[in-house]
């Protein structure tokens, strides 16, 4: 539910990171916090616990400049990963324009993948929203590791992308591989779906 | 699953026009900020900023502010359901120097607003009334 | 990062049974007893560490701790926001059922969910009884 605002010519819409418990979905706004210091004017804020666990959500607002003549605000946000935390998590994709949903790519984290997914999908159809038409890209993270062994590519693919194939990206949200192409991927999908309404 | 859906509806169930928000910055103005209201936002349940009015000298940061307080205000609502109501009273925090006033506008909006010591709780009150009235009334 | 990274609980502090029993034992005689239909001490990460009711309630407890910590860290990360070091204590006011919120220390929030049979001002006083007993206790 983006916010048009035609008197300011501004548009503001919410972009959820969304996935497991210790995925990465705050590494990868700390990595474009600090990639796009200089464009981002306010503090990143973190609603997190002393052990460092996101317990409420990140929030990073972000000027993307000019769409067909509207200036155009996405706010990133995540939501807390924890199994225990789905009060708070459903609280967050509320009025939600589009997702990046951040798996962990590590073996032993395979069935964690694919419970928050279809976690996902119940949240949002509390919001009825389709999980299969919501803009929505996935990122495979943490194919750094080098001491663990990975899923490969195809099986992620085949876990969580054989019905929905929406895009996908193997990606390090602490090196920053492909943190930007996947946010790039998202707002370029989540501003055609609100295309109509700009014309 | 189809028709439960309504994907085709993703921009918000309200639109409002230039000049809509013309009045509804006026109102903020009027009936908030020329009472001593030090910063006015209308916001929608998802955190964006609908309209902002501020006194020239409060700097605080809004959109984290936005963000902050629909995601609060969604959190106390479910504690109400948990509980058992239909939802809590109007919502108000005070501090040392600036307080902060939530109030529902419609199942759609909020009003927050930050004043100091120089508004009295009572006459903030009847003042986001009135300008919950005339927003209202502007749909 | 094992798999069970998420079940690892990051408390800071750590609470002998005898402790536990001794605050529930305080949850239940100076706040239950008091007309309190339903009482959670919880921590910052919305755990629950002790939870006492009057027998009469059947509401998500956990969903509650979840959003009750999440509530007060996004009211605390307001203040700071306006320039505030923290808002005043918390109170939500419904038809028939209430809820307090207060802080015992950084680690810690009580959570009081009562009805009309009892004051707020009668509550207020319960739960700061409460909490100097349960500070006394955590300090040992």
């Amino acid at each position: 539910m983006a916010f048009v605002n035609m008197k300011t010519k501004e548009v503001q819409a919410k972009i959820v990171f969304y996935g497991p418990g210790r995925g990465g979905k705050t590494s990868n706004l700390e990595y474009i916090y600090s990639k796009f210091r200089e464009r981002i004017k306010s503090e990143m804020v973190s609603i997190k616990t002393h052990g460092d666990r996101t317990l409420f959500f990140d929030f990073l607002p972000f000027d993307i400049g000019k769409i067909m003549g509207y200036d155009v605000k996405v706010q990133l946000y995540t939501v807390p990963g924890q199994v225990k935390y789905d009060a708070t998590r459903k609280l967050v994709l509320k009025g939600v324009d589009g997702i990046v949903f951040v798996a962990d790519s590590q073996v032993e984290q395979r069935k964690k993948n694919v419970l928050s997914l279809k976690n996902l999908q119940e949240n949002l159809s509390t919001y009825k929203k389709s999980i299969f038409k919501v803009p929505l890209v996935l990122q495979y993270n943490k194919r750094d590791l080098k001491d663990v062994p990975l899923l490969p590519i195809e099986v992620m693919d085949k876990d969580l992308n054989s019905q929905l194939k929406v895009p996908s990206f193997p990606a390090s949200a602490v090196t920053g591989h492909n943190v930007v192409p996947t946010l790039k991927k998202i707002i370029s999908a989540t501003m055609a779906s609100l295309q109509n309404v700009l014309k | 699953m189809g028709s439960e859906y309504d994907d085709n509806a993703s921009f918000t169930d309200y639109s409002l026009g230039p000049e809509q928000l013309e009045v509804i910055e006026q109102v903020l103005e009027e009936d908030l900020i020329e009472s001593g209201v030090h910063s006015v936002m209308l916001i929608d349940m998802a955190g964006n900023i609908i309209a902002q009015h501020d006194n020239g000298e409060a700097q605080h940061d809004l959109y984290s502010l936005a963000a902050l307080a629909s995601a609060n205000f969604a959190a106390v609502d479910t504690m109400a359901k948990i509980v058992g109501e239909e939802e809590f009273s109007l919502l108000f925090h005070k501090g040392e120097s600036e307080n902060i006033h939530f109030s529902k506008v419609n199942p759609e909006y909020l009003l927050i607003t930050i004043f100091g010591k120089d508004v009295a709780l009572g006459l903030l009150r009847l003042k986001v009334a009135e300008a919950i009235q005339k927003i209202n009334d502007v749909w | 990062m094992g798999s069970n990274y998420d079940d690892i609980s990051f408390s800071e502090y750590t609470l002998g049974q005898e402790q536990l029993d001794q605050i529930e034992a305080i949850l239940h005689e100076d706040l239950v007893e008091s007309g309190v239909n339903s009482v959670l001490l919880i921590d910052m990460a919305g755990n629950i560490i002790a939870n006492r009711d009057n027998g009469l309630c059947d509401h998500d407890v956990y969903s509650l701790a979840a959003l009750a910590s999440a509530n007060f860290a996004a009211v605390d990360t307001m203040a700071k926001l306006v320039g505030e070091q923290e808002f005043s204590l918390l109170f939500h006011k419904g038809e028939n059922e209430n809820i307090h919120f207060s802080k015992i220390n950084p680690e810690f929030l009580l959570i009081s969910i009562f009805g009309k049979n009892v004051t707020l001002g009668l509550l207020r006083l319960k739960v700061t009884e409460a909490i100097e007993k349960i500070n006394g206790l955590l300090e040992k």
